[in-house]
């Protein structure tokens, strides 16, 4: 046993973190918000030439995985620059083409999506996934709804999300694309991919939030001290560390699970709650320790505090989760 | 990255399970915080060290099997798994081995650890006092040199099973004109039927006799019963107060099997529209995993040649809230049967979840409050400012 990144995942971390953080990533997602997708689409493109979408897609169809351990050390990545669009969807998309045993579905859509070229959107029209998220940003949106995958015709209308540069749409119309038991069972994996991809981007997200209102206590000053060294300030940023800190292995352990194969429902659920609830809780520390500066729109932080509770509720709500982690087998 | 066992490990984890199916007492052991308890307690130490299950990571020659931090882990999870009794041993085993391991002569080790092993003396750690808790460094009780030893005197306070226990160590100001107060601190040993001492037993929140006040008067203590070198009492203290902390004191397996055991209740006995309810218990499971994890991870990171630090606060405030936590799900979901004390006739799980609440609400307290492992987080592992204290 030895539960702990290698060297090389560790260095892909540092390499994704570097690249997103010398791209103007703000900007891009403050484009994104109002509709251009420009940046963003630019931005993809370095995310796929850095390998981010192939490990979701296996290698006979030009991809490096699946790699769920690696995909969870690159969502937490993403997560923690706020980088925009359905990154979730797009690999669970992959994961759900990648199940179906379809060949020919596979082999049009997977080398597509590794390369960066597709950008993909999917809804599964559960309770875990009503809407597809950006899909008028993406080239291909897929919805299963029950046994049938179809492939969207259309977008279908955008709605207002609590987070601008997220936008929810349902999706219309569309082609048969399969039908049967193994969308089912495609799905439910998918599913899990996307649950552990919105959980390691939480976990992310949360440590931007607590890095940003470390910073920020460190140098503003109030009754002639740094507000850094008040403890209710303290322990506020102390358990926020803490949450995340012990997402951390829960996340790390699903994307195990996924890879192995083992049953992951209950483990994907944990580590979604879990890191859900700790980055949603960073925001509102981050939020409260940034004063009425934090209650702002123009300073870049609201980009991540108003990710956090949508990611906690995306793709398996805690709620949800909890049910299942008490589901099935004994613990 | 795995979380595999090798074959040996699972052989090691197969062999201590079937030593506890074969050894742990059908009955549970009464309280270990009442006189009858504690020698039942110390009984059962016997059995353990006996075949060696009292301290498996310690070096063979003092009665362990020289295990991997890891096999300990294995053992933990298999040990409370069984259901098997409390360890009154802890705080010898627990704090004041590793500072002996780390600081002790060759003579302390071979003198002390191996009758620690066998429950034979059974220790008491006694740094707090009325006047020092959280602010331990201010500490008053001293230590006079005098031919060939020291002579004790002052007060120590909410020490562990000192009603019972046979010895004690903890930390004596030896030098008044030190200048700050971490400074000229030595840190001794000393029996507790020994001349001078008074030990009066203070009931603790459920009216057991958990821990006791000492009162030393002249209590004469050899050279050769001082850990490290005089006046550097608190660098030796300190340099093992992670252990009490972080994972040796509370191993994951404990709160696994907890959590199973909730979960089992609450199939048992919750109303399934009580989602409220569920939630929780769904918590403590996911909290329990949580932990795990994490010391698994932590065990990677020291099998790796790494340390840890400041993490240990991270540690013990989780494992300290999550107790808690657990414990109170368990008693909404006994209802009305949750205020029934162990000892009671109808007392649900034979009593152990009324125990168990009792002494998980002194989680936060002890072991420093968390209140104080939150600053260290915030300071060490943030890097605030340091506050007015
Ligand atoms: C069950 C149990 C077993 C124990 N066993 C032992 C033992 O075996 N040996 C031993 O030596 N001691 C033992 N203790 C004592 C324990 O170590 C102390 O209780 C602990 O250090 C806290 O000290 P105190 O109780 O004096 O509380 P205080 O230090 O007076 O604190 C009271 C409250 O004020 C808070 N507080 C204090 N200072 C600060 C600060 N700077 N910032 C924020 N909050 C602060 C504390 O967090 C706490 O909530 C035990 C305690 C318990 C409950």
């Amino acid at each position: 046993m030895r539960f702990l990144l290698d060297d090389e995942q560790r260095e892909f971390a540092r390499t994704l973190d570097g690249m997103l953080g010398s791209y103007d990533t703000t900007g891009a997602v403050r484009a994104w918000a109002s509709g251009d997708h420009g940046p963003g689409r630019a931005l993809w493109d370095r995310l796929a030439q850095a390998g981010v979408f192939a490990l979701a897609v296996p290698e006979q169809h030009d991809g490096l995985g699946p790699l769920p351990l690696e995909l969870a050390v690159a969502f937490t990545e993403l997560g923690r620059h706020a980088v925009p669009g359905p990154l979730v969807e797009t690999v669970a998309a992959a994961a759900l083409l990648d199940r179906l045993g379809d060949e020919a579905a596979a082999a049009d859509w997977l080398p597509v999506i590794a390369s960066g070229k597709t950008v993909a959107s999917l809804c599964l029209l559960s309770p875990d996934s009503p809407y597809a998220l950006d899909a008028d940003a993406a080239d291909a949106v897929f919805v299963v709804d029950g046994d049938t995958l179809r492939l969207a015709a259309s977008a279908g209308p955008v709605q207002p999300s609590a987070d601008p540069a997220r936008r929810p749409a349902r999706p219309v119309g569309g082609t048969v694309l399969a039908r049967g038991p193994e969308v089912v069972a495609a799905a439910a994996y998918a599913a899990d991919i996307a649950a552990l991809a919105t959980a390691a981007q939480a976990l992310g997200l949360g440590r931007a939030l607590l890095a940003r209102t470390i910073e920020y206590v460190r140098q503003r000053t109030q009754f002639g001290v740094a507000i850094g060294s008040f403890q209710a300030v303290k322990h506020r940023l102390a358990d926020t560390l803490l949450a995340l800190e012990f997402a951390q292995p829960l996340v790390h352990s699903a994307a195990l699970a996924l890879a192995s194969g083992r049953a992951s429902a209950r483990e994907t659920a944990a580590a979604k709650v879990t890191a859900g609830e700790a980055a949603y809780a960073a925001s509102r520390t981050a939020l409260q320790l940034h004063g009425a500066l934090g209650y702002t729109d123009e300073l870049d932080l609201s980009l991540w505090i108003r990710k956090a509770r949508p990611l906690r509720d995306a793709w398996g709500t805690p709620a949800a989760c909890r049910a299942r982690v008490l589901q099935g087998a004994d613990v | 990255m795995d979380l595999d066992f090798t074959e040996q490990e699972d052989a090691f984890r197969a062999e201590a399970r079937d030593w506890l199916a074969a050894h742990v007492p059908g009955t549970p052991l009464p309280s270990l915080e009442t006189a009858e308890g504690f020698a039942a307690h110390r009984q059962w130490e016997r059995t353990l060290f006996t075949d060696r299950w009292s301290v498996v990571s310690w070096p063979e020659e003092y009665g362990g099997r020289g295990s991997s931090i890891l096999r300990w882990l294995i053992f933990e999870e298999e040990y409370y798994a069984a259901g098997a009794p409390g360890r009154v041993s802890q705080n010898g085993i627990n704090l004041l081995a590793p500072t002996l391991f780390e600081h002790g002569t060759q003579e302390q080790c071979t003198r002390i650890l191996p009758r620690m092993a066998s429950g034979e003396v059974i220790w008491a750690q006694a740094w707090s006092e009325p006047e020092s808790g959280s602010d331990l460094a201010s500490l008053n009780a001293t230590a006079v040199r005098t031919d060939g030893g020291w002579l004790l005197g002052g007060q120590k306070a909410w020490s562990s099973r000192a009603a019972f226990a046979d010895r004690a160590f903890g930390l004596f100001r030896s030098d008044p004109d030190a200048g700050r107060p971490h400074q000229g601190l030595t840190y001794l040993m000393f029996p507790l039927d020994a001349d001078g001492v008074t030990v009066r037993p203070i009931g603790r929140l459920d009216g057991k006799p958990a821990f006791a006040e000492l009162f030393l008067d002249d209590v004469f203590v050899p050279d050769e019963d001082v850990i490290g070198e005089p006046g550097q009492g608190w660098r030796v203290a300190m340099s093992t107060a992670g252990n009490e902390r972080g994972l040796t004191l509370r191993s994951p397996g404990r709160f696994t099997a907890a959590a199973d055991r909730l979960t089992a209740l609450w199939r048992e006995r919750a109303d399934p529209a009580d989602t409220a309810l569920r939630d929780r218990v769904a918590d403590a499971v996911i909290g329990a995993r949580a932990y795990q994890l994490f010391t698994y991870a932590g065990a990677s990171r020291l099998a790796r040649g790494g340390s840890i630090g400041a993490e240990s606060s991270l540690n013990k405030i989780f494992w300290s809230e999550l107790d808690i936590a657990l414990h109170e799900t368990a008693l909404d979901l006994l209802g009305p049967y949750g205020e029934l004390a162990d000892g009671a006739e109808e007392a649900p799980g034979h009593g152990s979840w009324a125990e168990g609440y009792t002494f998980s609400l002194a989680g936060p307290i002890y072991a420093g409050t968390n209140e104080i492992q939150r600053d260290i987080i915030a300071e060490r592992l943030l890097g605030l400012p340091k506050g007015r204290r």
